[in-house]
């Protein structure tokens, strides 16, 4: 991908909303290591991914920063797969120290890993390969969909 | 005045010019969004879009499957993008390993590029599908001229035979060109050498056909001097290095610089290109993000002084830094038959009786030399003036058309030609001649896409096609996917 910063942030809010919305519905009654209710559950895992969105887009700005160091000025495709590993660290430690606001309670370890594998896979297959078929300039236009 | 002169009048909507992949990826983005046949001609010396790309690929030594210089999204069949051409030859290759590589482009592997036969094959399928072959008007583009009532008439001479009259008006409220390359031009001390002393098999450049070149040297050993530091030039040495290896001959290659590049260069550590041994080492002709991110998006909102400062540092002449490569040059600096040098050459004569060719050239350290080789392959590649283009020329005279700074079409944000309006008509332009506006990578696949699909958004507003929004897009790519027509 060769984004832009502003592409970037709509980019990461825009997947979040749409695949990472309906992956995490699709993903919530099936969880491992859940306890209470599947309400309770979905309003966990919802709120786990707005952090995610809220957070990301700090991660964005590194990213974009750490991008300037490329002659290109892209950022490949694997990047896009192996951050989720300081994104996901990071989510899991504000997760453990309690500092997600309006999650109260544990959060199991498998629980958290497998939504968040499957929403980050899910919209990183979305980023590369659908998306273009649905915004046709917006691979063109540094990943801006506005 | 056109019917008084005799000449027969065709109607149309819109006239694409060229008939090469500019004109193509245009007429696929107006039927992908509900253009009709009737509505569009295209007028071409080709019988493919392809043709001339195939031409010039062959003659600079990149065969059907070797791979070219464009990332795997690049794809001139298809607007989309997706699957890219690293997908698409996996899956026909059943190779995981192409899959793998555009997974790790560029960190681990080179960046994926597709054959040269893969597009080829690609480009003849969505031809079909768009019904290329009907929208052709096949002959030689004499002018195009802005009509009273507005619009435009595009003087074509058709092939001997084909129509009663010389000429051909085609009357149409849009015109599109896309005419591709101006020309070649020699260096200037190579043209002066080929003709004071008529001799077109010594020198020659490595856009025309110079395949005696490499038959000569299976035959007799012989020395070769490669001039130009672009891609051309690298494919010009690995088919020299190739052959070298393949037929165990002895080639001598003496390889001119005219600028060395000795390593990463740049102003900042924000903008700092790879480089070494003598190149510019770029995987694209331009840096990534110049074809549709950061780059791109800077062109767009610098003024004309911020564009021409920005060229300045991302333009200029580079080469792909691949592994095979530059294990080649390695392995020719080591034995001793590869000889890069730092020179400008000033003269170029016979050595008499036989003997080859001297070059008499100056390095940037003041120092004089001579060389003697068998051949000259000028491998720089330059583009002539727009001037050589006989429509362009006509335009820019007649046509209301102007240069921008750059010496190129002034167009505007939707590749329309600055000036050359004409009522409710208008000219819009892609591919080189259109290089140094908003947009740099002009001459290339995404380039191609990028203007064809800023045409097609202009030419909605006008009322010509309908807009592609994601609903249209997904039904489209369905269609494509499947190998339905439009
Ligand atoms: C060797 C080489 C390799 C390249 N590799 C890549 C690559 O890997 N990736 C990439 O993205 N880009 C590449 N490019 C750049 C670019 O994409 C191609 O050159 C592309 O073909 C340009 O398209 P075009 O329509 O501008 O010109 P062309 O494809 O050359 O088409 C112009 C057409 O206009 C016709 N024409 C001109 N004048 C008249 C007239 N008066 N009347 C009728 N017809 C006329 C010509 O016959 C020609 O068919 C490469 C270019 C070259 C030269």
């Amino acid at each position: 991908m060769i984004p832009t910063l502003g592409g970037r942030l709509q980019t990461r809010i825009f997947l979040l909303a749409t695949v990472g919305v309906i992956l995490t519905g699709l993903i919530v009654p099936v969880l491992p290591g859940t306890s209470g209710s599947l309400s309770q559950t979905y309003k966990t895992a919802y709120l786990i991914l707005l952090a995610v969105a809220v957070v990301g887009l700090g991660w964005e700005l590194i990213y974009h920063l750490l991008m300037q160091f490329r002659w290109d000025k892209d950022w490949p495709t694997l990047l896009g797969l192996v951050t989720i590993l300081p994104e996901g660290l990071l989510i899991w430690l504000l997760l453990d120290a309690g500092l997600i606001p309006g999650v109260d309670g544990h959060v199991d370890a498998s629980t958290f890993v497998t939504m968040f594998v499957v929403v980050w896979l899910g919209q990183w297959l979305f980023a590369n390969g659908p998306m273009r078929v649905l915004f046709i300039q917006w691979r063109l236009r540094g990943g801006r969909i506005l | 005045m056109v019917q008084a002169a005799g000449i027969p009048v065709h109607d149309t909507s819109l006239a694409s010019v060229g008939g090469g992949l500019g004109s193509f990826t245009l007429l696929d983005v107006l039927r992908i969004r509900g253009v009709a046949r009737s509505s569009i001609r295209v007028l071409s010396s080709s019988d493919t879009p392809w043709q001339t790309w195939e031409y010039l690929t062959g003659v600079s030594q990149l065969p059907p499957q070797e791979r070219i210089r464009s990332d795997a999204g690049a794809r001139p069949d298809n607007i989309w993008g997706f699957p890219s051409y690293a997908m698409h030859e996996a899956w026909a290759d059943k190779s995981p390993k192409l899959a793998y590589q555009v997974l790790v482009e560029p960190v681990f592997t080179d960046f994926f590029s597709p054959r040269a036969a893969t597009v080829f094959a690609t480009l003849e399928r969505e031809a079909r599908r768009i019904g290329y072959w009907d929208m052709l008007l096949k002959g030689q583009v004499r002018m195009v001229r802005r009509r009273v009532g507005g619009g435009y008439f595009t003087i074509l001479t058709p092939p001997p035979g084909v129509t009663k009259s010389k000429r051909v008006a085609i009357r149409s409220q849009y015109v599109h060109l896309a005419a591709g390359y101006p020309g070649l031009k020699f260096l200037d001390d190579l043209q002066a050498f080929r003709e004071t002393y008529n001799d077109y098999h010594h020198v020659v450049n490595a856009y025309e056909p110079h395949e005696h070149v490499y038959e000569i040297l299976k035959s007799r050993q012989g020395v070769v001097m490669v001039r130009g530091a672009g891609i051309v030039a690298s494919r010009i040495l690995q088919r020299l290095m190739d052959d070298r290896e393949r037929h165990r001959l002895h080639t001598q290659i003496v390889h001119v610089f005219r600028t060395y590049v000795t390593g990463p260069h740049g102003p900042s550590v924000w903008m700092r290109r790879d480089g070494g041994d003598g190149w510019a080492y770029q995987a694209f002709t331009f840096p990534k993000s110049a074809f549709g991110g950061q780059l791109k998006a800077q062109f767009r909102n610098a003024d004309p002084a911020g564009r021409a400062e920005l060229s300045k540092i991302v333009g200029g002449t580079t080469t792909p830094k691949l592994r095979r490569w530059q294990e080649q040059m390695r392995a020719g600096r080591q034995g001793n038959w590869y000889h890069p040098i730092q020179a400008v050459v000033d003269k170029v004569e016979p050595a008499g009786d036989g003997r080859g060719l001297i070059s008499h050239v100056s390095g940037q350290d003041g120092r004089r030399g001579q060389y003697v080789s068998d051949f000259i392959i000028d491998c720089t590649g330059l583009e002539a003036d727009m001037s050589e283009h006989r429509v362009l020329a006509d335009l820019l005279q007649y046509g209301g058309a102007r240069r921008n700074h750059a010496g190129r079409l002034a167009v505007g944000r939707n590749f329309e030609v600055i000036g050359a309006e004409s009522g409710a008509g208008m000219l819009y332009a892609s591919g080189a001649a259109t290089g140094g506006n908003h947009f740099p990578a002009v001459d290339s696949f995404l380039g191609m896409q990028t203007a064809a699909l800023d045409i097609a958004d202009d030419l909605a507003r006008r009322g010509f096609c309908t807009s592609l929004g994601p609903l249209r897009s997904v039904r489209q790519w369905l269609k494509w996917a499947a190998g339905r027509p439009v």
